[in-house]
């Protein structure tokens, strides 16, 4: 029994890391979105094995161990396969648009990342079926192992490549299929012989494999790192992986980088060299080459950033989101006293401390800077610090992009709460400074004036029209917000510094229409007229009938890159073949078509072959069972993925949060199951008392967090990173026990009474968690994570009922077997 | 040997017939596109003039776009839409073509530089309609693959060469019009300088695939510069009386 034990931790430990090393690899070569809805459909492997073990029920039991152990190497087998595999295939997600052919592609990806899912869920379906005496305590391995495995493969990404880590984790489920074939019971000499030589060739494989770069990473040729390495002697000279993403530091001598938003067509000064950086091959920041002579910098006076410096003397900066360096150096050449510059990203400051600080001038050595690595929300919760300037770069947040948890990235960077934090670490006449790309027709700037304008509303100010600023070039919006009016004087010099370069005014105080559009002409002036509506009486009906979405995102829907709105789409569709398509929002789309294609691929899988295969349990079973396993599916998911969400704030960051959050959930979740061994003991057959208790806890936890954790975290932000993580694990600790419980509950009951529902019972839970993850997030995306919750209390509430009845039904019901 | 050599004889020849059937299927298809275009039209075009200029939809009609896309594609190099032509660049949609082609306002006596050559097939239309294309491409196999396709298609009057276009092609500035493929964070202020008073520059923003507006910019005869976002479709983002 304990090495099934060890064998069930070992695959569940590297099915989870596998998942979440996929979405870093799938991120890289193509891209987020695309990455998230291959996994999601890859997860049916899950939903699948259920089926598989169903229907091969009679065969596979008595040849349990080698059953297990074959389906542990082939686990291992297909990870490393599948990957290298999966990267051979033209897929190109730019092109689903324009060519049909691409969906054969994107099937073929989804049935090549089913089958590791398929045959890690085999082993541990097969476990819960053949051992179903002990499902609790298998319950509690799998739930160990997954939550150590997500917290391994996210310090195994800080040292090694994705694709070299593929190699490493697949010898755990090759150790496990070892375990068990060395099994004493296990059966049949000559299919033991054959399985051991398998594995041991298998072994020799992955040893030559792991010191060379056997799998690689195949980027696809229209990202952005893949594009300047086409270009005459580019070249990488660094790379550094990371969970939070891959950084590629791209030299090009001769077609040189010239990173430059917002550059004025007036100026006389040209960037010098730069270094491009890439985040998992897209998104360039640049390293700008500085020698210490601020005078070589003129062009930083000619972008749209500049504005603010006009309006302060010497600020005191504080920069969220340094990145490579930009802003920190727009300061400097700016004459700031004193640089506070946040990163996130700890190998970047890496690099831009280590094998790059020359060429940066060791800029973040600066006397006058200081760099401090972690993310922008918790800094300004844990600084009281004042500032003349803060300045929120233009680079989009990482979002939780490394862990495979999220379609549409939220970010609490832009959020209502955000905006009102930032503004209350101003100095009076500070400035908070945000720029953003110009969409056309504008979106994000709307979005973000509407954010800020509801921000100074509830810091009750009555007027932040007088307090707003905005100037644009053609392909950037900066929207400048002060801790008081703007003065005549200020608005003079914003207009003459506009005029001269050729930017734009979009808003200040008292600015006429005429003024909006001259040097950068949109069809009409619709920064301005926006803007214009956002501060009037009719605001809520501007943005009701604007055709994006750009009401303002809060903590709870913390989604400001979402413009989706459902109503346009049959008009942008009509459009795309005359030039349209670039208007369609397509995050929101693909994020939809996940969860559809899940939906409907489940029900395939899972559903359909459970309708018409034979039965052989009693009534009450099928789809009652089937549903109480499918709400606890669901509502697992649901609260796991609100809590990633709701700590990722007070953790101070994303891969904080995913680590101690799906730790946490899965580990004493699997205490619970275990305890919920002990109890069940205790009470008989009684079965249900044990998912009733369960659920009351569940939601007298939920609602208390509901309103706890909010007060709670904003008194706690304070504290050290320990202190903060101990009081995360200490919260989710009673919640996620009480969850543990129902699963195995169930499964103890189906043992009992209807031993061959139980494969099913596996795959429809599988099946529940798949879908759960996009719904919950088109559910936040629409209504908040608060609603998140409250349905997964319902659910929790429904699973109560319908076991209760299922299992008044099995003990004291007449027997129907059939 | 021999053997060989046969082989490739009988391929070459199953080869030749359906080229010969081909070009008319590729003429027939070529009229379908444009048809389509001028159908679409251009949206609100400078005054006097309707959709399209009838010259520029007539050098689409001249241009064998088949000629210019990967042998694997050509069957699909006559629909309304962008196709990859490897190195992570591509063959833009004929919509875009055409109103990149219109906005630029090409006149016969004109020089235009065009910068990010790629297949080939903007320089040759904008070459049956101006006097010179001057064309910078900085990914070397697209460059001699383009300058190699367009000599062969007897373009004369292109001339390429590979390199960086950002400080563009001072030798023969200034241009009537610069057709810039790519957009970079910012325009380029050589690239402005090269452009003559009364000049045009467009440039295409968004996706490889996908195009969200172009960026028309014009130079004054005095020596200012005003930029146009140009939508390819009418799109308002209110609904309602707003």
């Amino acid at each position: 029994m304990r090495r099934l034990l060890i064998a069930v931790f070992l695959v569940s430990a590297s099915a989870i890391a596998y998942e979440i090393l996929l979405m870093r690899v799938l991120s890289i070569v193509h891209w987020h979105h695309f990455a998230w809805m291959i996994i999601s459909l890859a997860l049916l492997g899950y939903g699948a094995s259920g089926t598989v073990i169903a229907l091969a029920r009679k065969f596979l039991e008595p040849r349990f161990e080698a059953a297990f152990a074959a389906s542990a190497l082939l686990f291992s087998m297909s990870m490393v396969l599948c990957l290298a595999l999966g990267q051979r295939l033209p897929f190109n997600a730019l092109e689903v648009i324009w060519d049909p052919w691409q969906f054969l592609y994107l099937a073929e990806l989804y049935l090549l990342f089913m089958l590791p899912f398929f045959f890690a869920a085999t082993c541990i379906g097969l476990a819960f079926t053949a051992r179903r005496e002990t499902s609790d305590r298998i319950y509690f391995s799998d739930l160990l192992g997954a939550g150590l495995g997500a917290a391994l493969v996210i310090i195994a990404l800080f040292l090694l490549q994705p694709q070299r880590v593929a190699i490493g984790l697949a010898a755990l489920p090759l150790a496990a299929s070892i375990l068990l074939v060395s099994a004493p019971r296990t059966r049949g000499a000559q299919g033991r012989a054959g399985l051991a030589l398998l594995q041991l060739a298998w072994l020799l494989g992955l040893l030559y494999a792991l010191p060379q770069d056997r799998i690689g990473l195949r980027i696809s040729e229209f990202k952005g790192l893949s594009q300047a390495l086409a270009a005459v002697d580019a070249r990488v000279l660094d790379e550094r992986s990371g969970p939070l993403g891959l950084l590629t530091v791209v030299e090009s001598p001769r077609v040189p980088f010239r990173h430059a938003p917002g550059l004025s067509f007036t100026t006389q000064f040209l960037p010098p060299d730069q270094l491009g950086v890439f985040t998992d091959a897209e998104s360039l920041s640049a390293i700008t080459a500085f020698d210490g002579d601020l005078a070589a910098l003129g062009y930083l006076a000619d972008v749209t950033v500049a504005l603010p410096y006009q309006l302060l003397e010497r600020p005191r900066v504080l920069v969220l989101g340094a990145g490579a360096g930009s802003d920190v150096l727009l300061a400097l050449y700016h004459g700031a006293e004193q640089v506070d510059a946040v990163e996130l990203n700890p190998q970047m400051v890496d690099l831009l401390r280590g094998p790059f600080a020359g060429y940066a001038g060791h800029l973040y050595e600066h006397e006058r800077v200081t760099l401090f690595a972690g993310e922008a929300r918790g800094f300004v919760a844990r600084h009281d610090e004042r500032y003349d300037l803060v300045q929120l770069s233009l680079l989009d947040s990482l979002a939780v992009s490394g862990s495979g948890v999220q379609a549409l990235g939220e970010s609490y960077l832009y959020t209502v709460e955000a905006m009102a934090r930032f503004l209350a670490r101003l100095e009076p006449a500070g400035l908070l400074v945000i720029t953003r790309w110009l969409k056309v027709p504008p979106r994000d700037s709307l979005k973000l004036a509407a954010t800020l304008i509801e921000a100074m509303h509830g810091a009750g100010i009555a007027e932040p029209g007088r307090r707003l600023l905005v100037m644009r070039n053609w392909n950037t919006v900066t929207l400048l917000a002060k801790n008081g009016d703007f003065t005549e004087s200020e608005i003079a010099l914003a207009r003459e510094f506009a005029r001269q370069r050729s930017f734009d005014m979009a808003w200040y105080p008292a600015m006429p229409l005429g003024e909006a559009n001259h040097f950068n002409r949109l069809d009409r002036p619709w920064v301005y007229e926006g803007i214009a509506k956002l501060l009037g009486s009719e605001a809520g009906a501007f943005v009701d009938s604007y055709k994006f979405n750009i009401a303002p995102a809060t903590d709870d829907r913390p989604y400001f890159f979402d413009y989706f709105k459902w109503r346009v789409l049959p008009e942008l569709w009509q459009l795309r073949k005359r030039g349209g398509a670039g208007l369609i929002e397509w995050g929101y789309l693909v994020l939809l078509a996940t969860l559809a294609q899940a939906m409907v691929a489940g029900m395939l899988l899972i559903l359909l072959p459970l309708a018409i295969a034979p039965r052989a349990w009693p009534s009450g079973t099928g789809w009652k069972m089937g549903s109480y396993f499918f709400l606890l599916g669901l509502a697992f998911l649901f609260v796991e993925m609100a809590f990633i969400q709701k700590f990722i704030l007070f953790l101070s960051h994303p891969l904080y949060s995913v680590a101690v959050v799906l730790a946490g959930f899965l580990v004493f979740a699997g205490l619970g199951s275990a305890a919920s061994g002990c109890i069940a003991r205790r009470f008989g057959r009684h079965p249900t008392v044990t998912v009733r208790a369960a659920t009351a806890g569940v939601a007298a936890l939920v609602l208390l967090y509901l309103g706890l954790l909010p007060p709670l975290f904003e008194s706690m932000m304070g504290l050290g990173d320990t202190a903060r993580i101990l009081i995360s694990l200490a919260l989710i600790a009673p919640l996620a026990f009480c969850m543990g419980m129902p699963f195995p509950t169930g499964l103890r009951l189906l043992a009992e009474e209807a031993p061959g529902f139980i494969p099913w019972a596996w795959g429809i839970n599988g099946f529940a968690s798949v879908i759960s993850a996009a719904l919950a997030t088109l559910l936040a995306i629409e209504f908040g994570f608060a609603l998140v919750l409250l349905l997964a209390l319902l659910f929790y509430g429904l699973a109560a009922m319908v076991i209760t009845q299922s299992a008044s039904a099995f003990i004291w019901g007449p027997s129907r077997h059939r | 040997m021999r053997t060989g050599s046969l082989i490739l004889a009988i391929l070459v020849l199953l080869a030749a017939f359906p080229a010969a059937a081909d070009d008319t299927a590729f003429a027939t298809a070529r009229i379908a596109l444009v048809d389509e275009l001028r159908a679409y039209g251009r949206l609100d075009p400078p005054p006097g003039q309707d959709g399209f200029k009838e010259h520029v939809l007539e050098a689409l009609l001249d241009v064998e776009r088949h000629e210019f896309v990967p042998d694997r594609l050509r069957s699909e190099a006559y629909a309304n839409h962008p196709l990859p032509i490897g190195h992570g660049q591509t063959i833009s949609q004929p919509y875009i073509v055409a109103l990149m082609t219109d906005l630029a306002a090409p006149d016969e006596d004109d020089v235009v530089l065009e910068v990010g050559t790629g297949s080939g097939y903007q320089a040759a239309v904008l070459a049956k309609l101006v006097k010179q294309v001057y064309s910078i491409e900085i990914i070397e196999p697209l460059a001699e693959q383009a300058q190699r396709r367009l000599k062969r298609l007897g373009y004369e009057n292109v001339t390429t060469r590979l390199g960086d276009g950002y400080f563009g092609w001072e030798d023969h500035a200034p241009f009537d019009a610069i057709v810039v493929t790519a957009a970079a964070t910012h325009v380029p202020p050589p690239l402005i300088a090269q452009l003559k008073p009364g000049g045009r520059m467009v440039i295409p923003v968004g996706g490889r695939f996908t195009v969200q507006y172009l960026l028309l910019l014009e130079k004054t005869e005095a020596g200012d510069v005003l930029t146009r976002q140009i939508t390819a479709v009418r799109f308002v983002p209110l609904t309602g009386k707003h």
